[in-house]
């Protein structure tokens, strides 16, 4: 593991702050304007997949800019674990950015240029989220995050959509806090808050700090990461537009919040310490009944997004659970479920928003016999519900498969049992879904129509991109970083 | 020596007196000749504060008379950087328009700028003289200066600047009456030779009531809860740009002396193990940050929701004050600077928004972020900040607070510090809200709305970028100014 200076992470963040300088241009034609976000989309994605040849060679391109507080640097550093999240994020961004310029016409949105910009403006802190060498990096742009996503929740400006907004920052402003608390913490008893790859905790630090620690880092990445009883503001989040459901509560947001965890427990806590106070097991019964009961409500629920929500409730849990248990194998499978999960469910959000633009439906009980209309859309939610369900051969078994094999090499049974019924759940509250849009009779939908190929080119992208993900995961090298990530965090053998 | 630190006092109380003269006959010339003498004062104040970092302290003997005999004035890190603040703060003041500022037009005969300019002389003089007597007189030069300034505002605000001005002179006698205890113990008004003469005398009653008196008397002077009581109507009813000036600098000069209390004239160690001054003043600052916040919420009116988030936010230095660690006061000191920055920039943008449509009241301000992008931009910025969001300079300030928090073991200040960042949340949010998403009640003020003139915008906007800029470089000034100045708790 060596470093070397390069400005590419930098200009990964850069890319799209100053894309959101050109959109707020006043009086450009949208064309113009909806150019920039694909343009930077294009560069930032170039970017970030310029910097994969070397960090595969273990060699991290890294950048430190100037001190923010004494002995402190904003620094940024691309390792195995910032591009698996760097990837996803940029290349679904390109999506989404095709999709939300369907979506915002389709529909129409107003203040375009608002939420282009603030789009822009997530994806940096997305990136830089990502790609943060210490934990002061990483609270900045987490905190630049949630600011830059509450002007998307509040977009419709109808009274739901502006309480989804004061909801939204209630829980993350508080997340927020308890992570700047989090942050004083480590710093105060490990007098350093790099990231490394094991932890950076002093050996001898006492149980109990480990558990504050660890219950910090609950209270604030836990938010993000919408993990039981912290997740209420996500399916209130659905009043925003469905891309940025997609794009922000499916992949970046949330996912920042499993990768805060990821980086806590890794690289901050260290899984020896964490092992050993008892905190893992208390992360581990919170997620696993996170996972349950999501799916549970997730089968009640009518409105699709909220349904989608509450499935990414409990997906996310997936992800966190297999970094609490310790094991290599349940590393692997969490780390990979980030880019699996994040393809299949922007998948199902985007069919969510191409169904809403084409018939303004949003419940589940409407879309009877909608498949036959919708032909291309349904078949690319069909697949995605498989993989999330954990049918091979879509990616969501690859990721299941680790997670399950992680489980059984801890000796805990319990959660592998939790994984399997949680497939089953998956697969009841989204196959009635397929089965009603494709063999339920319908004298609603009689005209055949797709929407617009700016948002059905994307979906079907997405779910080939899953498919490709399951069946080719060694060509993707996602495996592979997963692997580096966990071998360096756990040191081999792991617990 | 270096006579620096009377030349920024000197350009102010000469071009205070020359805006005076000229003012009866030429408005024009008095702004000139304010900005001017503002523009030189910076400009000393900045050529002190490099001299200081790049040589150490300098004094100077006032008429070449050496201390304890003659009055003193050191710039050291402490004073050149408050004397930094203030005069920035102060230059901005007299550029922004009057109109919007002090709601009306400059008229023949009334000598604001020149009682702007004694309002900051006062002010510098405070922080820059080694003597405690002098530092009396520059108390009462500043406190005259904004109580004539304060009634500019109307008749609500005459009553205000006169409940203040009760207050201020009780808050005045009291400084001045601890004063006289030192001098009757020691024969000494020279900070730098009271802090000599003063330890032998540690266990005398004179000596701990003096204290007593000196620190009561700048609670009130600097609002501290429950001696806020003269802010809100103060600072609400006056001018914007006396408000700014007032919550900005003035209040923070009255939490510099007690600094310059527990770092130069006593040792730290008798207000924070043989007094407990520290720990009192830290635990009413706790309890004034979430009045402060909560009183907040509770206003209808934007520079009275400004006023009650400044006792809100002086608590804040007041707690880092009362951790009396080095981290503490790092961010009790950094705050200081912060919240400048901050607050004036909100309140000019009160005088901005109140200039271009007449409104006062939060709930009227629905749909103006669209009518006033820049303005409200700028306003957005500093209320992030307010609130803490990273990068910007409020952030910090609470960085240095929770670790000085955890330092000192003290987790409820841990809890009150976070806890309030949340009830500022509410508040500014609450008009973020307003301003971007609740569309426009179809008030015409609103509809009629623009963005203002360059001369409002520029100072506001310079504030604003300040906000940004002094969070990421924040640790150049915690390394190069605050570590200095707090080195000697360590």
């Amino acid at each position: 593991m060596e470093t070397f200076y390069s400005l590419k992470p930098l200009l990964a963040v850069l890319v799209s702050l100053v894309a959101t300088v050109l959109i707020v241009i006043p009086n450009q034609r949208p064309n113009v304007r909806e150019s920039w976000t694909i343009i930077a989309a294009v560069a930032k994605f170039a970017i970030v997949m310029s910097m994969l040849p070397s960090v595969l060679q273990g060699k991290y391109p890294a950048i430190t800019l100037f001190s923010i507080s004494p002995g402190i640097s904003l620094a940024l550093k691309v390792d195995s674990l910032g591009i698996i999240f760097g990837i996803s994020a940029s290349l679904l961004w390109i999506l989404t950015s095709f999709f939300s310029i369907g979506y915002v016409r389709g529909v129409p949105e107003h203040k375009q240029t608002r939420y282009f910009a603030s789009f822009a403006v997530c994806l940096s802190a997305t990136m830089g989220i990502a790609f943060a060498a210490n934990l002061l990096t990483l609270v900045i742009f987490y905190e630049i995050l949630t600011i830059a996503t509450y002007p998307l929740v509040l977009h419709k400006e109808t009274p739901e959509a502006i309480f989804g907004g004061r909801k939204y920052l209630v829980y993350l402003l508080t997340g927020g806090v308890f992570l700047l608390f989090a942050l004083a913490y480590t710093y105060q008893i490990s007098g350093s808050v790099d990231f490394r790859p094991g932890g950076i905790l002093p050996t001898q630090v006492g149980k109990n700090s480990i558990i504050m620690l660890s219950v910090l880092f609950l209270f604030s990445f836990g938010v993000k990461a919408a993990i039981m009883p912290l997740h209420s503001w996500l399916p209130t989040a659905m009043v925003a537009p469905t891309p940025v459901s997609a794009l922000l509560h499916a992949v970046a947001v949330v996912k920042a919040g499993v990768f805060g965890f990821a980086r806590a427990i890794g690289f901050i806590i260290g899984p020896a310490l964490l092992h050993e106070s008892g905190a893992a097991g208390f992360l581990g019964g919170l997620t696993t009944a996170t996972i349950l009961i999501a799916s549970l409500i997730a089968l009640r629920q009518d409105n699709l997004k909220a349904r989608l929500a509450y499935s990414t409730v409990g997906h996310l849990s997936y992800i966190v659970l297999g970094l609490t248990m310790l094991s290599p194998s349940a590393w692997i499978g969490g780390l990979l479920h980030i880019v699996n999960h994040a393809m299949m469910k922007i998948t199902l959000f985007f069919c969510a928003g191409a169904i809403y633009v084409k018939t303004h439906c949003e419940n589940v009980s409407e879309l009877n016999g909608i498949g036959k209309q919708m032909p291309f859309t349904m078949g690319a939610f069909a697949l995605a519900s498989m993989g999330l369900a954990g049918i091979p051969p879509i990616n969501g078994f690859i990721s299941k498969w680790y997670l399950v094999q992680g489980s059984l090499d801890v000796g805990q049974v319990l959660f592998a049992a939790t994984f399997l019924l949680s497939g089953l759940l998956n697969a009841g509250y989204l196959f009635s879904i397929v089965v009603r849009a494709f063999f339920a009779p319908s004298d609603k939908f009689t005209k055949f129509g797709e929407a617009s190929p700016l948002m059905v080119v994307p979906l079907v992208l997405t779910a080939v991109f899953s498919l490709l993900l399951g069946i080719f995961p060694d060509y993707t090298y996602f495996y592979q970083l997963a692997s580096h990530v966990a071998t360096s965090v756990l040191r081999g053998g792991g617990l | 020596m270096s006579s620096l630190s009377v030349l920024i006092l000197a350009s102010l109380l000469l071009f205070s007196f020359i805006s005076t003269l000229v003012g009866i006959w030429r408005l024009t010339w008095a702004y000139i000749a304010a900005v001017t003498g503002m523009a030189l004062a910076l400009v000393a104040a900045g050529a002190g504060i490099f001299r200081v970092l790049t040589e150490g302290e300098l004094r100077y003997y006032l008429g070449g008379w050496p201390p304890p005999f003659g009055i003193e004035y050191v710039l050291d890190h402490l004073s050149a950087f408050m004397a930094v603040i203030i005069v920035f703060i102060g230059l901005i003041a007299v550029i922004y328009p009057p109109k919007a500022g002090l709601y009306l037009a400059p008229r023949k005969g009334v000598p604001m700028y020149g009682l702007i300019l004694l309002l900051i002389a006062g002010l510098v003089g405070v922080v820059v003289t080694g003597d405690l007597f002098n530092l009396f007189v520059f108390l009462e030069i500043y406190s005259l200066a904004s109580y004539a300034l304060i009634t500019l505002g109307g008749d609500r605000a005459v009553v205000a600047s006169f409940r203040y001005l009760v207050l201020g002179t009780i808050a005045g006698s009291f400084y001045l009456l601890g004063v006289g205890f030192i001098y009757f113990s020691t024969g000494t008004l020279n900070m730098a030779d009271a802090a000599q003469l003063l330890p032998p005398l540690y266990g005398s009653p004179t000596i701990m009531a003096a204290v007593a008196l000196i620190v009561i008397g700048m609670s009130i002077k600097m609002a501290l809860f429950p001696l806020h009581v003269w802010l809100p109507d103060a600072h609400s009813y006056a001018p914007p740009v006396i408000a700014a000036i007032l919550a900005a600098i003035q209040i923070e000069v009255a939490a510099y002396v007690v600094i310059r209390m527990l770092l130069t004239v006593f040792q730290p160690q008798y207000f924070i193990e043989v007094l407990p001054v520290t720990t009192v003043i830290g635990w009413i600052a706790a309890v004034g940050i979430i009045f402060g916040s909560v009183m907040a919420i509770a206003q209808r009116e934007f520079k009275r929701m400004l006023a009650y988030s400044t006792v809100a936010q002086v608590a804040y230095i007041g707690l880092g004050i009362g951790l009396a660690n080095p981290l503490g006061l790092i961010g009790a000191l950094l705050h200081i600077l912060n919240h400048a920055f901050m607050k004036s920039c909100l309140f000019l943008v009160a005088g901005g928004i109140r200039y271009q449509t007449g409104l006062h009241e939060i709930p009227q301000f629905a749909g103006l972020g669209r009518k006033m992008p820049l303005m409200m931009a700028a306003f957005t910025a500093a209320a992030l900040s307010m609130v803490g969001i990273p990068p910007t300079c409020g952030f910090f300030s609470k960085w240095y607070l929770v670790l000085g928090s955890i330092d000192a073991n003290n987790w409820v200040f841990v809890a009150v510090i976070l806890a309030s960042s949340l009830l500022t949340a509410v508040y500014f949010f609450r008009m973020i809200e307003k301003l971007y998403a609740v569309p426009s009640s179809g008030d015409v003020a609103v509809e009629q709305a623009t963005e203002p003139s360059a001369r409002i915008l520029v100072p506001i906007l310079i504030l604003a970028g300040g906000v940004v800029v002094l969070g990421l470089i924040n640790a150049i000034i915690v390394t190069q100014v605050l570590e200095p100045v707090v080195a000697i708790l360590q």
